[in-house]
């Protein structure tokens, strides 16, 4: 424990705005995923433990795309839209099968799917791990903010998963689709009655929330060595932002995520090894407090 | 009115079955006895996030094996590889050993694990009492403990003290050179990042003693994102960082740094960078990276060791890692030994093995030797440089002396109460 380098840090401007966008950025890839995660399940009533594999199939794809192409833009495109696409055949070709079924056969199911997609990284790619590089108009000096050093890298990679959550946010409250979504997600069988193709929006939903798992996984690839498997532990770190902030809500996967990051960021100076544990125990205190999470509503 | 014979089992054809079956069940050991092949167990990993430790090391075994066998085998045994995946979990790697040995009638074993995993095959090794060489593990106190020592296990990886003590030289050199006292450490947490960098720490401060550590981090292994640890050490502003990351974790880390600009604020010793697994993933390599030797097939600067890197490359189109030379060398020690004792018997290779010196392409003065009184590998080229993004990556490497490494290597022993 090393509380006077915590304090020192609250006291220094320069340190709290390092620190502090460290938090951001950690939170807001981990935010594309778990938001991804929560849609799934406050829609579809799916647990889907796959999900990490979306992560990790974004980044193949737009290392891919960036290497063929050398652009940056399409390379993320090609992130969000192959995993749009492969979710959307995931969920019609397998998991339409699995929703009447009880948890442990959907678990079975997407823990299948899991391994598979870890060996078909495997033989497409290779075992060994794999960089994309930073495109070169992100090769410039930091930007110092009030004394705090912010890539701009990170910069854009905030924007993104801000506007993301906003179109999201807004999306689902004000839109009709959206309010077809939240109708699919209360009353399915009512929805269907009404002449809406509810197997359509399940489709649909999953394929959003693979998409936004794989601009996460597209986003993180300039940065994080590319792996088989790389999406578990995403994925584990995806649960329990979701838990914290509640199975099926937006707004709680935004705070659970940005509340996780700053764990981590100003954790690591204040208790460099209980940083992990800091963040189940903070996980416990809000289940505790909240047993649906800081969102959640409770289940009928 | 016919007599039908009795349905069921005859005597005759019992005592045939009986037959048969005794002739079966003996065969397998018959053959085994006089068996032409000779069977060499292999875990490693070979799925996972670490795959390239086993297929790289498969590849260091392959070549060799392929050597010795066209020179006529283990005393005229040709050798066999069975070569089975732990996953990289020590219980499997546990389990994968026992079970080459005990079912698949392995007579020796080549342990290609990471740190965890050799612990628990050297268990298996005092176990069952196979011959086993373990080719990866650079935890020193396997072969230093003397709570360790088996007289059949021995030891072909480098050693972390053997670098730390190397590295911690080169790095004080610098560190007085440019004034550099402030440092921080970055490694991962668990027995090897821990380890060796306490190690490079200690000697650092004896060569160096006004060198303090400002700061220190210790991310999980396999941590996809390093970003609090990058911004805690720029908070600290030390004039230096060591760092015992590796693999993907280091490239990642890399990546990560870099755009805080971090290695152009202090120098970097980062002791596994030098290793083409690495060097040739980051994409954006930064100048003048301080790296211990993994492997690269400048160092030693000797047409047998470019040789045998080019014959490497050709074959498996990539270049050979650090673990691709530990296991070849076990191969090669093995063939030496086994010639020496004539006999492919385990325990008479283990006999010959100990003290033997044989020609590298790996040694520091062309030959390595397996020191007999803890059984672990010494001689091997052994030093540290700078990296640049493109070949031959590592243009100058200054080399330990190991006449320097051996004496500080005792007295670390005694200081550990290993001796």
């Amino acid at each position: 424990m090393d509380l006077d380098a915590l304090t020192g840090c609250l006291a220094s401007s320069a340190c709290l705005v390092t620190q502090g966008t460290s938090g951001f950025i950690i939170g807001m890839l981990l935010f594309l995923v778990a938001v991804g995660l929560t849609l799934i399940f406050g829609v579809l009533k799916v647990v889907n433990f796959s999900h990490g594999a979306f992560y990790m199939f974004g980044a193949y794809f737009a290392m891919t795309a960036y290497q063929l192409t050398g652009s940056f833009a399409l390379a993320m495109l090609c992130g969000a839209a192959g995993t749009a696409i492969l979710g959307l055949v995931f969920e019609r070709v397998f998991m339409s099968r699995v929703y009447g079924s009880d948890v442990l056969m959907q678990l079975l199911v997407c823990y299948a799917f899991v391994l598979i997609f870890d060996d078909v990284v495997r033989w497409i790619w290779g075992p060994e791990f794999k960089s994309m590089g930073m495109p070169t108009a992100f090769q410039v000096p930091p930007l110092f903010i009030g004394g705090g050093v912010v890539p701009p890298y990170y910069l854009l990679l905030i924007g993104v998963a801000l506007a993301v959550a906003a179109i999201l946010g807004l999306g689902l409250a004000r839109t009709r689709i959206g309010k077809v979504v939240r109708a699919a997600a209360h009353n399915p069988g009512m929805v269907s009655a009404l002449g809406i193709n509810t197997g359509l929006i399940y489709g649909s939903v999953f394929a959003l929330g693979g998409m936004l798992a794989g601009l996460a996984g597209a986003l993180a690839a300039p940065v994080r060595s590319l792996t088989p498997g790389m999406g578990f532990s995403v994925l584990i770190e995806s649960f329990i932002v979701t838990v914290i902030g509640g199975m099926g809500s937006i707004l709680g996967a935004l705070l659970g995520a940005l509340l996780i990051g700053l764990i981590r960021s100003f954790g690591s100076l204040g208790f460099p090894l209980f940083t992990d544990g800091l963040m189940y125990l903070f996980m416990v205190i809000v289940l505790v407090a909240r047993p649906t999470g800081l969102f959640g509503k409770e289940v009928a | 009115m016919t007599k039908k014979s009795k349905p069921g089992v005859s005597r005759r054809s019992t005592l045939a079955l009986m037959g048969a079956g005794a002739v079966t069940f003996a065969t397998p050991w018959v053959a085994r006895a006089q068996a032409k092949t000779i069977k060499v167990g292999m875990p490693t990993i070979l799925s996972g996030r670490v795959a390239q430790l086993g297929t790289s090391s498969r590849n260091g075994v392959t070549i060799e094996v392929d050597k010795i066998n066209a020179a006529g085998g283990l005393a005229g045994r040709q050798i066999e590889m069975v070569i089975r995946d732990s996953k990289g979990q020590p219980q499997e790697a546990a389990r994968v050993a026992r079970e080459l040995v005990n079912t698949d009638g392995c007579e020796l074993l080549i342990d290609a694990e990471a740190s965890s995993g050799a612990f628990a095959v050297h268990e298996v090794a005092r176990d069952l009492g196979v011959f086993c060489i373990h080719t990866n593990s650079e935890t020193s106190s396997l072969t230093a403990d003397p709570k360790q020592h088996i007289p059949n296990a021995f030891r072909t990886a480098r050693q972390g003290v053997h670098d730390s003590i190397v590295g911690g030289g080169y790095a004080a050199a610098i560190a007085k050179a440019k004034g550099l006292k402030k440092w921080a450490t970055c490694s991962p947490d668990y027995a090897y990042g821990r380890d060796t960098t306490a190690e490079f720490v200690y000697y650092l401060k004896q060569f160096a003693p006004d060198v303090e550590i400002i700061s220190d981090a210790w991310p999980k292994l396999f941590q996809p994102d390093y970003t609090e640890v990058v911004t805690k050490i720029l908070q600290a502003k030390p004039q230096a960082l060591y760092s015992a990351l590796w693999g993907g974790d280091l490239t990642s880390y890399i990546d990560q740094a870099n755009i805080y600009a971090l290695f152009s604020q202090m120098e970097v010793f980062a002791v596994n960078m030098a290793d083409y697994t690495a060097l040739t993933v980051v994409k954006n390599l930064p100048k003048g990276i301080h790296s211990g030797n993994r492997y690269i097939k400048t160092y030693p600067a000797t047409a047998e060791n470019a040789a045998w890197a080019d014959a490497y490359k050709a074959k498996f189109n990539e270049y050979p890692t650090n673990w691709s030379w530990e296991n070849a060398t076990a191969m090669m020690l093995l063939a030496e030994a086994s010639r020496k004792a004539n006999s492919a018997d385990g325990k008479k290779i283990a006999d010959a093995m100990r003290g033997l010196t044989i020609k590298s392409p790996f040694g520091a003065d062309g030959t390595v030797t397996m020191r007999a009184e803890d059984q672990t590998l010494i001689g091997y080229a052994i030093g540290w440089g700078t990296t640049i993004p493109s070949e031959p990556y590592v243009p100058e490497v200054k080399s330990g002396d190991w006449k320097q490494i051996l004496a500080l290597e005792a007295e670390w022993k005694k200081s550990k109460g290993y001796t």
